[in-house]
This record gives structure tokens, sequence and C-alpha cells, in this order.
């Protein structure tokens, strides 16, 4: 275990750099990697667990990383869209002749012209509305144009007359299912077995998770606590917002993007699927991209970059979302409405749990279907419940779409589960940090869904444990002593929650990595995921760096992403790529070796078996002075007379997710999870009881990562990730009129955490205990970190004030208006 | 494309009626001189006149800071200022702070201290650093945050940039005083 501190301006380090003279040389050959014992028997790595810089830091210092944003191609237009006013209405008519009689304008395009459903799962959404608007923002029309001001003045000549229709604006309205958002839901084409649409209604996907009995449950139970908690939606704010290019040829069925996206070849398949194209008629570039988190992962801006392209002869188009756009056009992540039921023994052990997850997804599916399904096995959190069932429903409203937000589905439902749990504990008048212990997964336990947890697994109680010694928790406050600190003005407060998640995926998720050598002994490295800031490029190059027994700087992973040139893989999302990317690099370098070896066996007159790789060479085992550099097999090996032998090294590896299956269509049993990646918060917090503001004092988490590849990257993921949940918690959220207008589509009013706004000191801890299928041991940390932060708040709101809330965000509005409420 | 190369620059008189001005300036230490729109930014100005693509646009309303350079000694989001009023002023943009293919302290120490991630809010959040040491080479953590407070950052949740912001003041007055 190793405890970095992150204290601003303070120059103790996160990093624990191992010198090259600690690492013992390789005495025999492992075949695979360049795991050693040393004489301490203890696994001494090169690379792995070291924090080198990241890859391309010196591009984005100095400004020569260029995104999507700054590109620009001979002949490019401008295109611009227009916005429906109305939260729901029927489009009556629409008049563009003005428009496309402006100079400088070259199409015009509305959804009556576009035939096209498209959608990840649920095929639900036109690319500009056709007979009807779903959402304020929903885009009607779209100009392209010589430059933006000629495409913004085309845009307010264009006359669209609407029928306002009756909206539905919240889980409610959308169960009541009296105004449908989806009239043709019975019709529409979805992903099935997985997603379960009902007819007539604006339930989007409903997924089951059914396990036990839950009436004898609550019968044995000898308490019984219920609760509703909600959030709102909340936007992902990457720092450069959508954009797109596109050149759609006319002549032949050849489209090329370029795209700020996650999920180039998702992004491939759907187009394909949508237009009818063949997958190799479709080209996606993606080169550094301004932040993702989620918002990037399906397919946006596309299809209507490459309509447009094709209404202008193929000339580039480039769409890039304005700020207001990128709140109230393209998806945020869902509102949640959870309401739980859970039956415990007086000693504290959970016996049954019902729980209804509502989800508000807005108008469109995207990933909210998906979202909800990762609830329905994710989303009673870490705890072992004999007797549970537990309905998550994604449900259509007329709001702006929901999509996946870095960790989908888990900061909201573990806001409802992990103040579930500290109001289950006050109600038995126990302390949280033991009703918790009694009741987490651990070795031999099940999962809601079945799955068996062994003991590398991952260790949960031993997250809880760090944070809650990190912030010496000794329990509640008791009143007294909360009185006793309402008289200073100010009251202190401490609180905890756990968390878990696996990567969201179908069982058959794949991944795949190239790796070329070059005549001076470099490694070129190609791999289908994207590096979006998350640091995977530098992971892979040290995975790599790391099985061949080289240094980092000599493996180069070649950045832009080409789905025409680059390996495949599914998508970058759901924290699964240091374990898939990682594991298909390990078996590409071994692949490399492999070749190596073969025809070193040759020049060197010796069986393969006999001999091993290091420092650049592959040599004898015995005699060591038997020895090829790399760089003289780059190429094939060349003997003294000019004859050749071998061939350029070109090594390749994959990996498929193993032992996953889909989850059973009634009871939602099955084996979803490739990886849980376990953790625990633990906060202290000071509020102002004249303001309500919340002062965070310390955040310490913790997270069984397996093995940490590089520190300081994962310390970064969860000192941001952490930062990216206290916004969640006490800043962020959508407004919306009683019309269903979103009132802060700005900066302005939808604000993110600021320098100012951070905790005085944020702990991560990282916990090893090796995943044996992982890469190293390890497993994936990306999302995590924000995962539980607002309820972790919550909970120490309560020891503060000894107030509970079931709403976010924790606004010093909200707090103050509760403490002046409790005053009256 | 040559009625369109027209269309776009060629008239003195712009559609709106209003005449190009000059605009003369220093950027990153070098003379520059166009002929310009008089309603372009200073931002719009830095990335399609002079093809600085450094500077970023994260939101054009002066709410992200992710267009910051330093105009006239000052950070300034540069969205929100017309180019022609930097006529006659010296420009600093993020182009500018290496000298020679040498990074400066300040971006080295971003570098080790992993102060950027996906990299959007770097080149602005470099240049909120900069014109802070340049005012006070002794900074405070609180003023370190007080001059990024208008940089948006979604990825790093900002300590690893205070960090670095604070050991490159460091190295900075070591530098000076030998």
């Amino acid at each position: 275990m190793m405890r970095p501190t992150m204290t601003p301006g303070r120059s103790e380090g996160t990093r624990e750099e191992r010198t090259r003279e600690e690492r013992t040389r390789s005495e025999g050959d492992r075949g695979e990697t360049t795991r050693e014992e040393g004489i301490t028997g203890k696994t001494v790595y090169r690379q792995v667990g070291q924090s080198p810089n990241r890859l391309e830091a010196r591009e984005k210092v100095t400004g020569r990383a260029l995104y999507v944003h700054d590109m620009e191609f001979p002949g490019m237009l401008y295109a611009k869209m227009l916005h429906s006013p109305y939260a729901h209405a029927e489009i009556l008519s629409i008049d563009v002749s003005e428009a496309k009689a402006l100079p400088g304008v070259k199409a015009v395009l509305t959804g009556r012209e576009l035939p096209y459903l498209l959608g990840l799962y649920m095929v639900d959404k036109p690319i500009l509305a056709q007979h009807k608007v779903r959402y304020q923002g929903e885009p009607v029309a779209a100009v392209a144009a010589v430059d933006g001001k000629t495409a913004a003045k085309a845009l307010s000549l264009i006359k669209v007359e609407y029928r306002p229709l009756p909206a539905v604006l919240s889980v409610e309205e959308a169960l009541a299912g009296k105004v449908l958002v989806h009239e043709d839901i019975n019709t529409l084409d979805y992903v099935k077995g997985v997603f379960f649409p009902q007819p007539d209604s604006n339930i989007a996907s409903w997924h089951k998770t059914i396990k036990g009995d839950i009436q004898k449950g609550f019968a044995q139970a000898e308490l019984i606590i219920e609760n509703e908690l909600r959030l709102p939606q909340v936007a992902h704010v990457p720092l450069e917002t959508h954009v797109v290019i596109v050149e759609a040829d006319p002549y032949s069925p050849k489209v090329k993007i370029w795209s700020s996206a996650q999920s180039p070849f998702a992004v491939r398949n759907l187009l394909a699927k949508a237009f009818g194209l063949s997958r190799a008629d479709i080209s996606l570039v993606v080169p550094y991209v301004g932040g993702g988190f989620g918002g990037k992962a399906g397919i946006h801006l596309e299809p209507l970059g490459v309509v447009l392209s094709r209404a202008c002869q193929g000339r580039p188009v480039k769409i890039q979302a304005t700020r207001e756009e990128e709140f109230n056009q393209l998806p945020t992540r869902e509102g949640l409405r959870g309401r739980v039921k859970t039956g415990v023994t007086k000693d504290g052990k959970i016996v049954a749990e019902e729980i209804y997850f509502d989800w508000d997804g807005g108008a469109y599916a995207d990933y909210s279907v998906n979202v909800g399904r990762a609830a329905g096995y994710a989303g009673a959190g870490p705890y072992e419940i004999p007797n549970i069932e537990l309905h998550s429903r994604t449900l259509y409203t007329n709001k702006v779409f929901g999509t996946a937000y870095r960790g989908f589905g888990h900061l909201e439902t573990h806001w409802i589960i992990e103040r579930q749990m500290d109001l289950v504990a006050q109600a038995l008048g126990m302390d949280p940090y033991e009703l918790r212990m009694k009741n987490l997964l651990r070795e031999g336990a099940a999962t809601i869904t079945g799955e068996k947890i062994t003991a590398y697994s991952g260790r949960v109680d031993q997250c809880l444990e760090a944070v809650a010694k990190e912030i010496s928790w000794s329990g509640y406050q008791s009143a007294l002593e909360r009185e006793k600190a309402f008289q200073t003005g100010k009251a202190r407060g401490k609180g905890l929650a756990v968390l878990h998640k696996a990567p969201a995926m179908p069982p058959n998720t794949s991944t795949s990595a190239i790796m070329q050598m070059d005549e001076d002994g470099n490694v070129r490295l190609l791999l289908g995921a994207i590096d979006m800031g998350q640091g995977a490029y530098t992971v892979m190059a040290q995975i790599a760096a790391e099985v061949l027994d080289m240094p980092l700087e000599k493996v180069k992973v070649i950045w832009e992403n080409d789905t025409d040139k680059n390996p495949y893989d599914w998508q970058t999302v759901a924290s699964k790529y240091t374990f898939m990317g990682g594991n298909a690099v390990i078996r590409c370098a071994q692949d490399l070796l492999r070749q190596m070896k073969e025809v070193a066996a040759c020049v060197l007159r010796s069986p393969s078996e006999e001999l091993t790789h290091g420092d650049e060479k592959i040599y004898h085992v015995q005699h060591h002075d038997k020895a090829i550099a790399y760089k003289d097999l780059a190429l094939g090996y060349t003997y003294e007379d000019g004859t050749g032998i071998g061939g350029p090294l070109i090594g390749r590896g994959v990996y498929m997710a193993e032992g996953l299956t889909n989850l059973n269509p009634e009871t939602g049993q099955g084996l979803p999870a490739l990886d849980w990646t376990y953790g625990a918060h633990g906060a202290e917090i000071e509020i102002d009881l004249e303001s309500g503001e919340i002062h965070v004092l310390k955040i310490a988490s913790a997270f069984d990562v397996g093995r940490v590849i590089n520190r300081k990257l994962a310390a970064g993921q969860v000192v941001g990730g952490v930062i990216q949940g206290l916004g969640s918690a006490l800043i962020g959220g959508y407004k919306y009129s009683p019309e269903g207008r979103l009132l802060n589509p700005s900066f302005t009013d939808n604000k993110i955490p600021t320098a100012k706004d951070i905790p005085d000191r944020i702990v991560p801890i990282f916990i090893e205990n090796p995943q044996l299928d992982g890469p190293f041991g390890a497993r994936g940390v990306g999302e995590h970190p924000m995962i539980s932060v607002p309820s972790v708040l919550a909970n120490a709101v309560y020891d503060a004030l000894g107030i509970n809330f079931y709403e976010l965000p924790l606004s010093p509005e909200r707090i103050a208006l509760a403490l002046a409420r409790r005053k009256e | 494309m040559c009625v369109e190369h027209e269309h776009k620059v060629a008239e003195t008189y712009l559609d709106s009626g209003l005449p190009r001005v000059r605009v003369s300036c220093t950027v990153n230490g070098e003379s520059v001189s166009r002929w310009i729109d008089p309603t372009m930014s200073l931002l719009h100005f830095l990335r399609h006149e002079l093809n600085l693509l450094g500077t970023k646009e994260g939101c054009g309303e002066g709410e992200c800071g992710a267009c910051t350079i330093i105009l006239g000694g000052k950070a300034v989001n540069s969205c929100l200022v017309l180019a022609q009023e930097a006529a006659g002023s010296r420009i600093l943009t993020v182009e500018g702070l290496g000298q020679g293919g040498r990074l400066s302290v300040l971006q080295e120490e971003f570098i080790k201290e992993d102060a950027l991630q996906c990299g959007f809010c770097t080149p602005g959040m470099l240049m909120s650093a900069r014109a802070l040491l340049d005012r006070n080479p002794e900074p405070e953590e609180e003023d370190i945050k007080e001059a990024i407070a208008g940089n948006l950052c979604r990825c790093t949740g900002y300590y690893p940039i205070i960090k670095a912001i604070r050991t490159a003041s460091e190295r900075e007055r070591e530098a000076s005083q030998r």
C-alpha cells in the first residue's frame, strides 16, 4: 500500500522512483515477461509501478498538440445548427428558401430530407428532428457555408412553425405515460435480449435483477428502512467541445471523418449501419482529444457531417459545437430517482433489498439504457445481499438526452445506496463503518447476479479500513458534540462511503495491438484505443517496455488513431483499457520476442528454448556472449556474406474478454464483470452555518487496483476524478423551466469546480491485491474516483449537522434552507 | 473558389460596411501586421491570421480561460479582446514560452508534476501562471489559486498544476539568485 499525499504547493512527491540498480538481473527465462524474483523474493519491475512522464506531455505544454478544433482543410465549409425552442412540439413547416438564397451558403438540410434513425442500443434518434422535436435544443436544421458568420446569418433566415405539445419533464410524468416521447416505441429497432423497451410507454428499457426471495427476506428482517433519493442531470464539460470535420466523396461511398471521439470503431460501425455503407468505406481519424469523460463515446455530430458534406459535393464540412450546444444539444448524464427498501437484522445484516431506479434519460436512449443495465448488476453496491429485487427503468423524457458519463450509472446509484447505508446505520443506532464491514462482499460471497467473489477479486474491506484510518474515523458525533460546534458558527463532520465498478461492456468485447520494430531497435506500437488524457498510451508503452526489457524512450506509440490503419478496439470507455489493452500489448510483445528468438536460434545455433532476452538482446541462458541485439533482428538478420534470414518484425496481440455472459432477461443473473475495482472514500468537511457552504478539508480515497502501472498517472486519475465527483456533489446540475427549457446552458450558471473549490487535501491510497488475469495484476481505475464522492460528502454533512440530505447538489442554498427550517 | 476568395479577403470594406483596420503588434517577440475585420477577436487573430493554434477556444465567452494569453504583461481571455485593441502591444502566447527548442522551467514543471491530462486547458493555464510569476515571483498557494481561478480544468483536479507553478517559482528564484 502506498500513500502519496496530494497537497498543493508542497514538494513531497508521489514518485517512488526505483533505480535501475535495485532491479535484479534475470538468470532464467520465464518465456513471457521480464518478471523477476529478486533476492527478497519480491517481483521487481523496470517499468511497472514507476512514474514516467506521460509520453505526449511535451506536445501539450508547447501548444503543438493539435485537436480537431485546430484543423482546417482547403475549401472547408463551416456548419451551424438551428435548435428547437420547445421541449416537445410538432414541426408543422420549415421554410429554408431565404437561407438557401444567401450568398456563401452551400447547403441547408432539415430532418424531412434525412430519413435515417441512429442509436447505439435503441435505434431512435434522427440526424435532425423529423416530424417533431423531443427536447429544447434539438437540432431541426443545419447550414453549411463558407464561414461561420454566413452560416449563422442563414440560420436566422429559416422559418419553423411549431405546434407545442405537452412535455414529459419528470420521471413521474414519464412513468404515468399520458404523453409519449416516442409514440413509435413499439416499432423501434433495438438490441434484443439485452434491452427491454415496454410497449406504449416511455420506458426505453426495464432491467430486472432478481435473486433469492425478497418476501421471505423481508419477513426475516427486524427493521425495514425505506428512502427515496434523487440527483439531477450533470454535464461532462470536456474543455474541447464536440467537433467533427467530414469529407464525403460524392463519386463513391467513401467517407473520411476527423472527430474528437472516444470510440472511432463504434462510430464507424454505427455509420455503416445507418447509411448502408461498408466499414471499409469509412475512415475515422482521431488526433488529440480535449477530454471526453464518456460524452464522446457514442456517435454524435458525425452523421450530420456526412449528409452536409454530401450535399456540398464532398467539400470538407466542420461542425464545432458551441459551449451552449455542448450543454443543450449534446448529451449529458442522466438524472435519477432511486427508491430503496432495505431489510436488516438488529445486528446489521442485510437480509433483503428492493430497489427501483428510475432514470431521467431524456429524449433519446443513446447510452442511457446501458446505464440502466449497469445499475442492474452494480447498483446495490459492493454488498452481499441474499434476497434482492432491483428494477432499473430507463425513461424517455423531453429533456437533453443522457449518455455515458465517467463510471456511468455508478456515481448515481452509489449516491442512493451509500446514503441508504448511512440511513440504515442511523436507524439501527450503529456505526456506519461497522454496518458496511458486516455486509461487504468478501471472498466466497456472491454478487447480486450470482458471481462468486474470490481471493483475487480485490478487497473492498481493505479500502474502507484504509480510508477510515486516514480520516481517524471513530463513529458519528453525538448530538451534544454537534450542539457545541454549532456555537462556533462552523460545524465539522466526517463520512465514509464505498464503491465498486466493473467495465460495462458486452461479453465479447475485444481489443488488439500491433508492434513493429525499426532497424535501430525502436518499437512502434499501434493501438485501437484513444488516449484522451487518461494516460493509456503511456501505460501501454510501459507495459511494452517491461515485457521487451527495453528503455521506455524506445517505445513509440502512434498517436493519431485512424480506423484505416490502427487495429480494432471496441471503445475507449469503462476503465477497461489498462486491463484489456495491457493484456493485448503483453501478448503483442511476446509475439515479437518469439519471432526474434526463432531467428536468433538459427543464427546462434541454439534451440530457441535455451534463449532468453534482456537489455534489448536475445541471448543464451548460460553463455551470455552468445547474443544478438534486437536491432539486428528488426528487419531480419543479415549474415556476413549478405544472406538474409527472417524478415521485418511485426508483433500482434489481441485480448478478448473471457468468461463473461449475457444476463438472464428475467432475473439479470450472469457474469457481467471482467474485473471489479473496489474503492472507498473518507471525507472531513467543515460547514459554515451562516452561508451553508461546505469546505472540504480532506478526502482520502483508496482503490484496490491490483497493481499500479504508473503511480503518477494513477494518482492523477484519482485526484481529477474526486474533483469531478465533488462538482457533481456540490455544484453541478441542469435546471429547467416549467416548460422544459434548460435554464443554465453556460459556464455562468452551470459551473464546474475551479482551483478555489478544491479540498485542502486529497490522499490517494492504492491497495494492490493482484488480479490474476490482469496485466501484471492490474485493474482499471479511470472512472472509479468520482463514484461515491457525493454520498461521502452527504454522509459527512449528516455527521456535522445531524441533517440528512436526499437530493443533489449539496448547494449552500439547500443546506442553509435546511438549517433555517431546523431552527424554526 | 476564386469568388469565395474575393468574398473573404479582397474587399477593403466588409459586408457589414465596416472598413478593414490594420493591426500591428509584437507576438512572441516577432513584429506582425495584418489588415483585418474590426470585429475580429484577438483569439481569432492569433489562431486564424497568425496560425498560432496553441491558444484554444473553450467557450468563446470568457468563462473558461482556455484562450488566455499575455497582453501587455497581463493575462487576458483573448476571446473577449478585439484584435484591434492589441495594436501596438506586446503579446505572449504558449508558443513563445520556450526558447530555441528548450522548454521553459514552467513547462518542465508541468510535465514533471503531470499538471495536464487532455491538454486542452494547458496553454491557457501556462499563460495565467506565467503572468502570475512575472508580477509575483514568490506566490503563496492562495495567490496561485487566485491566478488560475479563471482557467477551468476538467481533468487534473488542479493540485498538480498548483504544485507545478509553486516548484517553477522556486526554480526560477534559484536561477535568478545565481
